[in-house]
Parts: structure tokens; sequence; C-alpha cells
């Protein structure tokens, strides 16, 4: 999923520095061709597997439709009960409410390792290590978690309870289920999203530190002054992919809570589950797909402006 | 040309955003599935069985038994092998529709009261009684009420009974024991919604919070509960609350129904006063410290917990028998529901049952297999493995026999059905959707968050979907 992403955008990248090379010379007919030629298998599937079903999607969200009869079209009558829907606002709030907590947190760690293997350390073992939550499935980490920050015999409320302390409902308190599974999401991606920015750290000459230090500057204002203006593009990227992923969180949610207690869980993901193959109002968990997806474009194209992702301060 | 390149690598992300959150979602391109048969008012000719019967049930627990029929049937049967498959109850239904659409669902499978009705409508079953009638299968060979359980609105037959379970009050032998409760009490209590009665008397004795203090003595602290006297099933219930709370809005007076009539009432009834003074004392356990909050128990499976002695006492079914009672190192008792209002106890009854799929490729197997299956010759296999209750009274009676075998007596399940003590799961359209707007909502009241009067308000938009 975020390699295709990956693949569009290096794909636009490589495509603009092309143009500008080939400004000079005389297009070549006998070239687009062969580019078509070598594009078509990528395209195929990008055809077959995502427009197709995207414009399929559209439809369904315009038809009544329990995958098992025929479509009957009813027009946005799925969009104005949608706009009714307490549970469908109950989720947008609670997954916005996650993707908060959950891109904050991971990007500010994630950076924060990337800047520390970077200056402190190359050894790949400590790489390594820092990547293995993300090796863990996701399911297996969720349910590991769960089991350690159960009320009753997890070990974690075990501690609590033998300091004196108070149990505390991790996953089934309303203030507490969506920041621990957050902070579950959080602890597996960081990683991985570390060794992005760690990858992006790299592109970045080490004589513009060196020149830094000759001045006078501190590691701190390196940091402020260099890193991170010059990681820019790469973290528009890495925010991108990150915040699409974020938004579609259900896989913690399925094997935890299962949306509970009350709607307090239910993301958005949760929601066109149930109301699709739990319900069998495969219409309307599209019109809500729709929704998301026009979310997500926005903000996709919001972030990749106040970045100016395709620019960089380098050159 | 920067700006504009820039602005199509925007666009180009954001379609590739679009196709991923969509494509999730899309599902599959199909037509009107089904197909299949066709013939569905006819009846099957099973003499002509042959092949590779594909056949799905979701408990792991009873998978050994089932082969153990499948084995037997192909010896008997030799042109027919059946192939089963096992899918947790999670997983089991979204595979199933996924199947239903995609056209590979299994021939066979085992079907739940709470799905099939939607199924039926959908034209996913055989109806089986043109089938029956001509193999002459007597559909009443079975537990009172449970054959007539699987017929749809439309009269049409879609699954045969192969077990039934009941509600029953498990207890930890040790914690009983220490409290100074003869296990002989535990099988007379009442219960009301005003004071709870000798029911939470017991409950609260049972109760032990961190300085060894019980729920009835002063200075209990149910801010550091140790045992809690009763257990919580994962989450408030739902509209049916199987192993939370129906014992007790079934044991009401008046008595008390969730619909107007069963199977396919088109009206609810949890804005009655019955059910909402029910609830009201239910959720006075939870503030008295009694039984652990909704919060504490979020996804839980209550018999892990029980078996980590958190528990002294639980409400569970009669298919987690073998759960509750292996548990190393806890000795475990069983009794039965309490006593209510209306002088008597009470259980959901509720039963499982084969279905065979109109899209099944080898419908006169598979009709073979489903009698089989609800032949007293699969029935025994099942009944003797004692693992759930076989829907046949004789192969119950051998499930009761295997069990007493094992050192445990069952008779408080059975005893309910003898004693005409039960009533059915309810059976409506819109099962899922009236799930999913009454978890929330009980969720919410007996966490406090919202008054058991709002149930009045949940109740009539479930009753706007049958208008």
């Amino acid at each position: 999923m975020s390699a295709a992403t990956a693949d569009v955008a290096t794909g636009t990248n490589a495509s603009g520095a092309g143009a500008t090379q080939g400004a000079g010379r005389r297009p070549r007919r006998s070239d687009l061709g062969v580019a078509l030629l070598f594009i078509l298998p990528a395209l195929f599937g990008f055809v077959v597997f995502y427009l197709y079903p995207t414009f399929r999607g559209i439809y369904f969200s315009l038809t009544r439709y329990n995958v098992l009869g025929k479509p009957h079209f009813i027009g946005f009558g799925n969009y104005t009960k949608l706009f009714a829907d307490p549970l469908f606002w109950n989720a947008m709030k609670v997954t916005v409410e996650y993707v908060v907590l959950n891109i904050v947190f991971q990007t500010i760690l994630a950076v924060a390792i990337g800047v520390l293997m970077q200056r402190l350390t190359k050894s790949t073992a400590v790489r390594a290590v820092i990547l293995l939550p993300f090796l863990i499935s996701n399911v297996i980490a969720a349910l590991l978690w769960f089991l350690m920050l159960d009320f009753q015999v997890g070990i974690i409320n075990e501690m609590l309870a033998g300091l004196g302390l108070d149990r505390v409902t991790f996953f089934g308190g309303d203030a507490t289920a969506i920041p621990t599974i957050a902070a579950v999401n959080v602890w597996r991606h960081m990683g991985y999203t570390a060794l992005l920015v760690f990858a992006g750290l790299q592109t970045i000459p080490d004589y513009v530190y060196e020149a830094a230090a000759v001045d006078g500057s501190t590691e701190w204002r390196s940091f402020w002054r260099i890193t991170l203006p010059l990681l820019r593009p790469i973290l528009a990227l890495v925010l991108v992919i990150t915040v699409t992923g974020s938004f579609q969180i259900f896989d913690t949610v399925s094997v935890t809570t299962r949306g509970g207690p009350g709607s307090a869980t239910r993301v958005i993901q949760y929601y066109i589950i149930q109301k699709g193959f739990q319900e069998g109002q495969f219409g309307y968990a599209s019109a809500v797909s729709m929704i998301l997806f026009i979310i997500l474009a926005i903000i996709a194209v919001v972030q990749l402006r106040l970045l100016r992702a395709g620019e960089s301060d380098l050159s | 040309m920067a700006g504009m390149r820039k602005k199509l690598g925007a666009v180009v992300i954001g379609l590739a955003t679009m196709s991923l959150t969509l494509t999730a979602c899309g599902g599959g391109g199909s037509d009107s599935s089904g197909g299949g048969g066709g013939s569905d008012g006819d009846a099957i000719d099973t003499s002509t069985a042959t092949g590779e019967v594909n056949y799905w049930l979701w408990d792991s627990n009873q998978l050994p038994a089932y082969q153990k029929c499948a084995d037997a049937f192909h010896t008997a049967n030799p042109n027919v092998t059946v192939k089963i498959s096992q899918f947790a109850w999670d997983d089991y239904w979204n595979k199933l529709t996924n199947g239903f659409v995609a056209g590979d669902a299994p021939d066979v499978f085992t079907d739940h009261l709470s799905k099939f009705g939607e199924f039926a409508n959908q034209d996913q079953l055989v109806d089986l009684d043109p089938t029956l009638a001509k193999d002459g299968i007597n559909v009443n060979q079975y537990q009172p009420g449970l054959a007539d359980l699987w017929k749809s609105q439309d009269g049409k037959r879609y699954g045969l009974p192969k077990d039934f379970d009941t509600i029953g009050l498990f207890y930890n032998k040790k914690y009983v024991d220490d409290a100074g409760i003869k296990e002989s009490d535990l099988a007379n209590l009442a219960w009301n919604p005003q004071d709870g009665g000798t029911y939470e008397k017991v409950i609260a004795h049972l109760t032990m919070d961190t300085s060894g203090r019980r729920g009835d003595e002063p200075g209990f602290d149910k801010s550091k509960v140790k045992v809690y006297g009763l257990g919580l099933d994962g989450n408030s219930g739902g509209p049916n609350g199987q192993t939370q709370w129906s014992m007790y809005t079934g044991s009401t007076s008046p008595a008390w129904t969730a619909t107007d009539k069963n199977p396919w009432g088109t009206h609810y009834n949890f804005d009655q006063p019955q059910f909402q003074t029910t609830i009201t004392w239910f959720k006075s356990l939870i503030d008295k410290g009694y039984m652990p909050s909704v919060a504490a128990v979020t996804g839980q499976t209550e018999s892990t917990i029980f078996g980590a002695g958190k528990y002294a006492m639980v409400t569970n079914g009669s298919w987690s028998t073998n759960a509750l009672f292996d548990t190393k190192g806890i000795e475990t008792g069983l009794a039965p529901t309490p006593i209510g209002p209306s002088g008597k106890r009470s259980s959901m009854y509720n039963g499982l049952a084969d279905s065979i799929w109109i899209g099944s490729k080898n419908k006169p197997a598979a009709a073979k297999w489903v009698e089989y299956l609800a032949s007293p010759d699969c029935q025994n296999i099942v009944g003797d493995a004692a693992i759930v209750f076989p829907a046949i009274p004789s192969a119950t009676d051998k499930a009761i026999a295997a069990w007493k075998a094992k050192g445990i007596d069952v008779t408080p399940f059975t005893n309910q059905v003898t004693d005409k003590t039960t009533f059915l799961f309810p059976i409506t359209d819109h099962a899922s959707e009236i799930y999913n707007l009454m978890l929330p909502a009980l969720d919410n009241v007996l966490s406090g968050k919202a008054d058991v009067s709002s149930l009045t308000e949940v109740n009539n938009q479930i009753n706007q979907l049958f208008q």
C-alpha cells in the first residue's frame, strides 16, 4: 500500500527530472512507444485493482446494495442519511482523535530516533533492533499489548496494583481506549518511520554540518536550522503515508476492543466493515468510504502544498 | 513549471491515496449470484450422492467429534467425502458472506439463529422440507421446539437441528467453601430487582477486596477488588444478553420477552419497565463493586478470567462447560440460574443447525450429509464426546452420561428444558443492525454514561427498522 504511494511519488519526481534534462534535445517519437510498453504492466494493475474498483465503489455509494442482490440506484440517499448519522460523526471524531495522537507522537519519536541514529551510530544492529516491533504482525502486537494491559490479569495492572496504585482500564476506559490503541501503534510503527527519516537524513551532505560546526553551531541549533528544513521533502512523504495509514486504523481495534466500550473505539474503518459486512449495507458503507477518501485526498494535497514536497532546499 | 509539476505531483499522490482508501471496500463485482441449483422448491435426490462436500463450523472444540462423524459417514457412503474447515466465530460470518458473493461458499455450514433469517431473505439457503419428506426424515425427533426455529417467515425450513444450549451458574468451589456457603444452597438462590434477594447476598459475600474484606462487610473497598462475586462476559450483552442478563429478564414478573412474538417478531420491548428495572439492578452490582465494569472486561473472554481466579461465579452457556471445568488449579461447580420474581428459573434456549447453500454444486451429497448430521448416528458420536448437547433427546442423554463419567453434573442445564423454564433466542429481521444499535447503548447504561431510560429511545430506533 505505502509502496504504491512511494512509487507514484518518486515516479513524478523522476519524470520531472527527465523533462528538464530532455528540454535541450529533440523529442524522439520512438521513446514514447517503448515507455508506454514499460508502463503497461503497472498501468494494467492500476486500472484493474485500483481504478475500476474505485469507480465501482463510487457507483455503489449511490445505491442500496446488500452484495447478494442487485444494487438499486438511490442517488445521494446514502449521503443524506450519513450526514444525519450520529454513529458516523462519532466514528469521525474517534478516528481524528486517534490520528492526531498517533501521528504527533510517532513523528516526533521517529525524527528523534532517526537523528540520533544519524549523529551517534551507524550500526546496523541498532537499526535492526529499532525496526523489530514493525516486524511483528499487527494482530500479534495488538493482542500481546491487550493481554499485558488487561484490567484484571494484565501484568502491567498487576504491577500497578502491587505498587498500591489503582488499576487502569487501558483498553476499556472511555478516556484511555483511543490513546492506548494509538500508543500501541506508535510503538509498532515508530521504528519503521524512523528508518524512513534516517534514509532521508542520508541525503543531507556532511559538509553542511561541518560548515555549521566551523561557524560554532550547536547540535541543537543544527537540528532546527539544517536537519529539519532539509528533511522536509522526506517528512512530507512520510506524513502522507503515515496519516493515510493512520486514518485507516482497523486491525488493532478489530482484535481488541471491537469498537467498544459503547462506541469509544468505533473508528471509521471499523464502522465501514460493520455496515458493509455485518449489516449487509454495502451501498452505505461505500458512501462512508467515499467520505473518507475525500478527506484523505484533501489532507494529502494540503500537506504536500504546505510542505512543498516537490522541492528541496539543497539545490 | 516547478509550480505546475508540484500540483501534478500532488494530484497523482491524491489519486493514489484515493485508490488506496477506496479499494479497501470496493467489493467484488458480481451480479446476483445464487443461481446454481435453481430448483429449490423440489426435493433433492440424495440417492445419487457422490463426490466431495465442503462443510464449515466455527467451534474448534467440536471439530474432532464432527471429524468422527465425517469418517463414519464416509464409511457408510464410500462415494462421498466430507471436507471440514473450521474458522473462528469472528471470521466465520464474513468469510461465509464473501463466499456467497464469490461463489465458493461451503456446500453445508453450521448456521446460527441470529443469522439465518437474513440469509433466507437473500435466497442463499436451500429449503429442506421437500427432501426431508421424500427421504422420510422425522423432524419431530429433536428436543421440543428446536426444529421449528429454523422455519423462516415464508414457512420454509432452512436448517436441521444439531445441538442446543442453555445457561447455568458456574462457581469456583474453593471460594464458595471459604465463604462458608454450602453448594446445595447455590441450587436454590432467588433474585429480585429490588434488593437482589439471596442471590445478591451470596454474590456480595463472595466478593473480596485486596485486604480480605468481603463485599457485605463494613470497610469493603470496591476500588480494590481481588475477587468479584459475579463475572461479566466481555460486554453488556447487546440486545440478547445471553450470558449476561437474559436469565434475569426471563424470570421477571410480569413476564418480559424481548419481542412481541418469537420467532419473527417485529417489535422490541426494551422500553418496558420490567426490563429497565432489571437492568438497573444488574448495573447496581457493578456500582457496588460485586461485578466488574464494562470497561474492565472489554474484549475479554470470561472463562480466561474465571480461570485466573478473579471470579467466584459466572453465568455462562453450556457450550463453555469444558472451558470452565478444565482450568488447571481451579475446581469448578455448576448450579442452575436463580429463581426470579416469576417464581421460576429461566434460561435462554438456543440451538444450532446445518444449512445447505443454494449455490452448492453438489446438492445430493450435501443433503445426504445434512441428514446424517441430524441423525442419531452422528449426534450419538457428538454426545459421547461431551462437548455440547445434541438435539436428539437420546443423544442428549449420552452427553449427560459422558459428562457424568468425567465427574460433571450438567443437569442444571438440561433441567431447564425438562422443566420448561426456557425461552427462545429472539429471532427477527435486521439482527446485526439491532445488535450494533443496542450493544453500545447498553454498554453506556451499564457504564453510567446514560440513564436506563435512554433505552426507550434506542428501542424506538430499533422498532423503526421494521416500519
